[in-house]
């Protein structure tokens, strides 16, 4: 059970730089990137002034109007990247049973655009005007469960809340559900928060850059790192057995081969930060060699301390400059739950091209020892990736993805 | 005082703007005795759209009235009652 092999059918993609996954490839191939001032909201009065924006999201365009009274921004993008994970796969989930069919999504904030307009009304027009839909609209789960109801999903599913690991915890525990017998799960991570009530909870976490230069704002691996700026969206995927997806002749973009989670130890402990572990134990789990190994998408904090953590760690496993590093993530921002499932979709159409796209803007500080692909694409023969996650407050979360044979 | 009247155009607009429409649903359609449910309005549906109907007439509907009003028709009485009777007692 354990050892079959799980693969990657379906990418839905929603992200700053790019709406569903040839636009956000191309962008990304040519260092388009999507950060610039925010305008969901006047952040004149805020010290961080800049997001990964989705521009010319209309959910209108692509939801029924039953579900938009219902649904945060967020749920609006994942229900749309489900609907275009489904469709790359090739499956209409009409067409199968209901109790074979699972969603795992991650989730970091939970739809704070919503709910701030709910609250506002609870202050200040009294409790009668809160809509009905609050009870849920906000709630971590609610994509996994609107994506479950679309498309009449009643198999395993749930939610993983790791702040940015998650997204890669989601991915893990889906391929769990397929070793364990389910025919198709749903997974990866969408969020959305650039409102008022979600940037002053961003803030508040003292990791946002605020730097007014959308080329200059986020730069990880820099000396001058000085913070990430968040964005929305993310990327859901379509996972299945390889051999069920070789049965029906889907396209695989590639295999889920292998996966770790560590936690770090606490602060002042001395011990070693757990992200070399993961790395190692993801490794193991994929029966891969470092040197097997082609690309490292990096987490990419933005921040001088977690920058050498990540580094020291990537030289600890590939050795110095031992391996190409990127964060294609410096285009769209950090997108919580949903920055991991896009850079696995990103790794699979690296490994599917053969190209490494960009890291933007940074300018890496020798002293990390890293080989960061930066300026253009680097092309290359491309076989394994390894992406890495790290959530706030000590998750580190690795994970392997190898092409399809 | 004359009683305000809930018309069906108003249920629908409300309905429209509570919940929306079901995809191959046509409020336009003959919906008097349709079912709410058969309709795509389940419980919770029903609930933000009694809700906005207390706030536009300013009148308080027992819990009861979602799960009492299966159709338009059922649901459009039972508000007009309660119009009545707070003309009646003005």
């Amino acid at each position: 059970m354990s050892s079959t092999s799980v693969v990657v059918t379906g990418l839905g993609v929603t992200a700053p730089n790019g709406l569903g996954a040839e636009e956000y490839w191309a962008a990304t191939l040519e260092g388009r990137s999507g950060i610039g001032g925010i305008t969901a909201f006047d952040p004149s009065d805020y010290p961080a002034k800049l997001a990964g924006q989705i521009d010319g999201f209309v959910a209108a365009d692509h939801l029924p109007s039953r579900l938009l009274p219902q649904t945060d921004r967020m749920t609006q993008l994942a229900l749309v990247a489900a609907d275009w994970a489904l469709a790359d796969a090739g499956v209409d989930p009409q067409t199968l049973p209901a109790y074979d069919m699972g969603v795992v999504t991650a989730s970091s904030s939970g739809g704070f655009e919503f709910g701030q307009r709910e609250l506002q009304k609870l202050w200040s027009l009294g409790a009668r005007h809160v809509s009905a839909y609050q009870s849920f609209a906000w709630f971590y789960a609610v994509n996994t469960g609107q994506i479950s109801i679309r498309h009449g999903m009643r198999g395993p599913s749930g939610v993983l809340v790791s702040d940015q690991a998650g997204g890669l915890d989601a991915i893990s525990v889906a391929r769990r559900q397929i070793r364990k017998g389910s025919r198709l799960i749903v997974t990866g991570g969408v969020d959305a928060s650039i409102c008022p009530w979600g940037w002053v909870a961003q803030l508040a976490g003292e990791r946002l850059s605020t730097s007014e230069d959308p080329e200059r704002a986020y730069l990880p691996f820099d000396a001058d790192a000085a913070g990430h700026v968040p964005g929305e969206g993310g990327a859901l995927l379509v996972l299945e057995a390889a051999d069920a997806a070789h049965e029906r002749g889907a396209e695989v973009y590639g295999e889920i081969a292998g996966y770790a989670a560590t936690f770090d130890p606490r602060p002042g402990s001395g011990r070693a930060p757990g992200l070399r572990r993961a790395i190692e134990l993801a490794l193991a789990d994929a029966g891969s060699t470092p040197g097997e190994v082609d690309v490292v998408f990096a987490d990419a904090a933005g921040l001088p301390d977690l920058d050498r953590i990540e580094a020291e760690a990537i030289a600890a496993v590939f050795g110095p400059r031992g391996v190409p590093v990127t964060a294609p993530k410096t285009m769209t921002g950090r997108l919580y739950s949903g920055a991991a499932p896009l850079d696995v979709a990103c790794a699979l159409l690296s490994l599917r091209e053969g190209v490494i796209p960009p890291t933007t803007g940074t300018s890496p500080d020798p002293g990390h020892q890293l080989d960061l692909v930066t300026g253009s694409p680097r092309e290359t023969r491309l076989r394994t990736a390894l992406v890495l996650a790290r959530g706030h407050g000590g998750f580190n979360s690795a994970l392997v993805v190898r092409a399809a044979r | 005082m004359t009683a305000r009247e809930f018309t069906l155009e108003d249920l629908k607009r409300i309905l429209r703007e509570a919940a929306g429409t079901e995809e191959g649903v046509d409020l336009e359609g003959e919906i008097l005795d349709a079912e709410l449910a058969a309709l795509g309005y389940e419980s919770l549906a029903l609930l933000e759209t009694t809700g906005r109907i207390e706030r536009e007439y300013d009148i308080t509907l027992d819990d009861s009235v979602v799960t009492e009003a299966k159709t338009p028709r059922a649901l459009l009485e039972l508000v007009n009652e309660h119009l009545l009777a707070v003309a009646a007692a003005a």
